[in-house]
């Protein structure tokens, strides 16, 4: 559904993304790890289309089309999502608006009817309880004084809600805690089928034990140096990263 | 003060005067508005050296050849002009002006309710009380041409301790194709105990050309209470000089909801509450959201003379394109106003390079035992909440909507009425630009 081909990606004039690959199908999970600044975070944010980040070469398909070019907005009604590391608050818009105008002009652009106030109430209260995500959250305002935990499981009920095919977990693990972490992992493993796909961006292996990943992938410097199954995980939590960046440095003979 | 001289409008409105002087009108009235044609005619038209009109400039929009008094169309307009102020859902006792002029009404109001043109009721003792109790014409231009040479309005009274079932609508027309110059002169007394819900909305027909310049006094007497929405939505070749002049007595709970919309291309409104008397309650909330070239003024004074008064002050602009605003807020706490709260905010949302706003709050405070407070802001949209939204989907477009209706949230859901309360959104929402 998503290949990654050479990405390179600067904010401010400085390269963060240094020709990155990545290939991702249908009904997988991918975790990316790696130390801190390797720029797990920006290429969520370029696949996303936020705005500071100017890509500088490489290509990027999802189902056939050149997501680049595509507007934020485009890039999630053809079933992005992003998973916020730090959710806005915004105040004076209710999260149910919120979420009903997302769908609806998400439904839009598939052609499809606008839903009505009964289905989109049932649907909801059907994610609520999938994620199990609080009923009196969902009439506040939009993340509006929410705990950081709340704000995590807010995510997870809007992606339980949009349904989007390739969903990118941006460090959601940061910040909760371990009941909170449970429910958040449950609420993913809930929503996992065979058409969609999960991209799991962490530093830690724990939420990896919650969310089993079928690839895991460092990031280093701006480029995946190393790809494996969960193992490398396991193997990355005893050895740490230095082993790896070392690799990456060493002259090649 | 020469510069009016070069004025055509100056001589044709004193020439004016002197027909008024032929008609018949109680002598009280005519005593007053001589006076205050002696005040006008020492400050003039108000020029940017007006403290006071600093920021405002309004000789360029009184350049041409205006109709006046006598000569504005005062003809009843087409039923579907009226539709441009209809609140789809708000079922009210409808009341339409044209050009101030006071039209039969459709369906007779309730007996404890009584709207009468200002020709009509010139000999009631109580219009002959209060017309011109309240407002204070020494600083006040306009306010002082409006009391010398006001044409039509209306008198409202509300009976004492009753209340309505349902809000008044007052549609304010302006229609004229050529230059008009209009006047209007309202009076609105609410007695003892009484409560009322009074809308006005200003609109126009097509291609209007009006200069508004309207004073409207409100008394409220003890225990009184109103809740005053103003809705200004005409056309872009209007122009609206409003002052609103409160008098509030003991235990009065007075609330003003201004919303100032893209259209009418010079808004100044004067809102001046004067707190007389004890233990009252004020609450004044704004909405101006412009575009264009437009200029959207608003001037405030809150005066606690007395002690144990609540004021609560805030208003909120949004400015797009080209257009200004203004926000001078004065809150006056006098030496014998003890244990008064007076509260006030200013926040604007600038959507366009060009759009400027002047906020100025201003706090006198001549008491020592008072709690008070005073605030302006001036801001963007936040480039993260704009993505927040796209990145689930929702168009540029949406999301500004969505962000300036938050923005807007603070005053709209002040708004006592859930059909107007829609209505504003709506209306805010059609407003926002497509592009940055």
């Amino acid at each position: 559904m998503l290949s990654i081909k050479n990405l390179q990606a600067q904010v401010e004039d400085k390269q963060i993304l240094k020709g990155l690959n990545l290939t991702i199908n249908p009904g997988e999970v991918h975790a990316i790890m790696g130390p801190n600044g390797s720029g797990k975070s920006s290429l969520a944010s370029v696949l996303a289309g936020r705005d500071a980040y100017e890509v500088t070469g490489g290509e990027v398909e999802f189902y056939g089309k050149d997501l680049l070019e595509l507007s934020p907005e485009d890039r999630a009604r053809e079933g992005l999502f992003l998973a916020f590391q730090y959710p806005v608050e915004i105040p004076g818009v209710s999260n149910i608006n919120f979420l009903k105008t997302a769908m609806n002009e998400i439904r839009a652009y598939k052609g499809l009817e606008p839903l009505d106030a009964k289905s989109f109430l049932k649907l909801s209260k059907e994610k609520q309880q999938l994620v199990e995500f609080d009923a009196k959250l969902v009439n506040r305002c939009l993340n509006e004084g929410f705990s950081g935990g709340e704000k995590k499981r807010n995510e997870i009920f809007q992606l339980a809600m949009l349904e989007p095919r390739l969903a990118i977990l941006d460090e959601t693990d940061s910040g909760l805690d371990i009941d909170a972490l449970r429910i958040v992992a449950n609420g993913v493993n809930a929503l996992r089928s065979k058409d969609n796909a999960f991209v799991v961006i962490t530093h830690y292996q724990r939420l990896l034990d919650y969310i089993v990943p079928d690839f895991v992938h460092v990031l280093f410097d701006g480029k995946i140096i190393k790809s494996g199954t969960k193992v490398l995980a396991l193997e990355l939590e005893e050895k740490g990263y230095d082993w790896l960046k070392e690799s990456v440095h060493a002259p090649i003979v | 003060m020469t510069p009016q001289v070069t004025l055509p409008i100056y001589d044709d409105l004193l020439k004016d005067f002197s027909k008024l002087e032929m008609k018949a009108e109680h002598e009280q009235i005519r005593q007053k508005r001589r006076n205050a044609l002696e005040v006008f005619k020492r400050t003039g038209f108000p020029t940017r050296k007006h403290e006071d009109w600093k920021y405002t400039a309004v000789t360029p929009y009184l350049q041409a050849n205006f109709r006046t008094n006598g000569s504005v169309p005062i003809a009843p307009v087409a039923v579907d002009y009226l539709k441009l102020a209809a609140i789809p859902g708000l079922d009210c006792y409808r009341v339409v002006t044209v050009n101030g002029v006071l039209q039969p009404t459709e369906v007779a109001l309730p007996s404890n309710v009584k709207i009468r043109s200002m020709a009509e009721a010139q000999e009631d003792a109580g219009l002959l009380k209060h017309f011109g109790s309240v407002s204070v014409l020494d600083k006040a231009p306009f306010a002082a041409l409006n009391t010398a040479l006001f044409a039509h309005g209306f008198f409202l009274e509300m009976d004492a301790n009753t209340s309505l079932d349902k809000p008044i609508h007052l549609v304010q027309v302006l229609s004229s194709d050529a230059h008009a110059f209009v006047q209007p002169r309202n009076l609105v007394v609410i007695h003892a105990g009484a409560n009322a819900t009074l809308i006005e909305s200003v609109v126009s027909t097509p291609g209007t050309k009006v200069f508004v310049n309207s004073v409207t006094e409100v008394v409220l007497k003890e225990n009184a209470q109103l809740q005053h929405y103003v809705l200004q939505m005409a056309e872009k070749e209007t122009q609206l000089i409003q002052q609103n002049d409160v008098s509030q007595s003991m235990h009065s709970l007075y609330s003003n909801y201004t919303f100032s919309l893209p259209g009418s291309s010079l808004i100044r409104n004067n809102l001046n509450v004067a707190l007389d008397a004890q233990q009252t309650e004020t609450h004044l909330y704004g909405l101006y959201l412009g575009t264009g070239n437009q200029l959207i003024d608003n001037h405030s004074l809150v005066d606690h003379k007395m002690p144990h008064c609540n004021s609560n002050e805030m208003y909120k602009g949004v400015l797009m394109d080209r257009a200004t605003g203004v926000f001078n807020g004065k809150v006056f706490v006098q030496q014998d106003a003890q244990k008064t709260n007076a509260f006030q905010q200013n926040n604007n949302l600038l959507l366009s390079d060009e759009a400027t706003i002047n906020s100025k709050p201003q706090l006198e405070i001549f008491a020592d035992d008072v709690k008070c407070s005073h605030g302006s802001t001036v801001g963007q949209l936040s480039k993260e909440s704009m993505f927040y939204l796209q990145s689930r989907g929702i168009s540029e477009q949406s999301a500004r909507a969505m962000l300036v209706n938050a923005f807007a949230f603070d005053v709209t859901e002040k708004i006592g009425i859930p059909q107007l309360e829609k209505f504003i959104n709506h209306k805010i929402t059609a407003h926002i630009p497509a592009l940055n």
